[in-house]
């Protein structure tokens, strides 16, 4: 799961649209953005010469907002065959918000239910820390 | 799948997702070329647990064996995991370059705001 977060010297109000308005999403995101935001609603993300489908989950404004994304064509996005971003805006006083995004599902994609239920219930370290611990201790083991 | 960000190789996270397996790994890690036997003295659960394990991280590519007498060694393929590595920091950049243009425009909407609003 990747993790990431930033402050933002706007209320909440003012994040929300910025980051669930298609004019606004074509901005920090696709190059065209199609979307209703309403939960369950499909849309269309265009990158470029590439694009997909994303299908909204969460609209809790000014709170959560959450949409799938990256699911196998012909398919409906699930747990399993897509990834989950996740946004997460925490107000911090009037005017400053904490806005915290999760992309979900790199590493539950192609496995049995049993086990990713198990992954689910455990708490995970974040993989970008897990992966550099690992690459720190192998730099310090394999000199050069 | 489209290649809309970085694709992460299923089989790579499905072997180092599992706590157990991880505990494997970073025990490969962290002593060089070890044998399943060894391993097998230091977690928790049983030597066929432990092979299955090896087994798994083999088939992602983030270990390989050689044979030593009688004894199977393994050791870490660094390579794989430093690519692996770089794949992930690489998804978390992505995610970075965008809160930061998010922040951009929630700033400049929220200054223009206030000018707009009489004071």
């Amino acid at each position: 799961m990747i993790e990431r977060e930033i402050l933002i010297e706007a209320p909440a109000e003012v994040v929300w649209s910025t980051i669930t308005e298609p004019g606004q999403m074509s901005q920090w995101f696709a190059s065209r953005v199609d979307l209703v935001v309403e939960p369950g609603a499909h849309g269309y993300l265009e990158f470029g010469d590439q694009g997909g489908p994303v299908v909204v989950e969460v609209v809790d404004p000014p709170r959560r907002f959450s949409f799938r994304w990256n699911h196998p064509r012909g398919e409906e996005p699930a747990a399993g065959n897509s990834m989950l971003v996740e946004f997460t805006l925490t107000p911090e006083g009037e005017e400053r918000t904490r806005l915290r995004v999760t992309e979900s599902g790199h590493e539950l994609t192609a496995w049995p239910e049993a086990e990713k239920q198990r992954y689910a219930d455990e708490h995970q370290e974040g993989w970008v820390e897990y992966l550099d611990r690992l690459a720190a201790v192998l730099g310090k083991r394999q000199p050069g | 799948m489209t290649a809309m960000t970085v694709q992460a190789d299923d089989e790579l996270w499905s072997a180092i997702a599992d706590p157990s397996r991880r505990g494997v790994l970073d025990l490969v890690v962290s002593h060089g070329e070890v044998s399943a036997s060894w391993l097998a003295g230091r977690v928790p659960f049983s030597r066929q647990a432990v092979s299955k394990h090896l087994v798994a991280l083999e088939r992602a590519g983030l270990i390989s064996r050689r044979k030593q007498g009688r004894e199977v060694l393994y050791q870490v393929e660094a390579d794989r995991l430093d690519q692996a590595a770089r794949a992930m920091a690489q998804l978390a950049a992505q995610w970075d370059r965008r809160l930061a243009a998010i922040k951009r425009l929630a700033e400049a909407a929220q200054a223009e705001n206030k000018n707009r609003r009489p004071s």
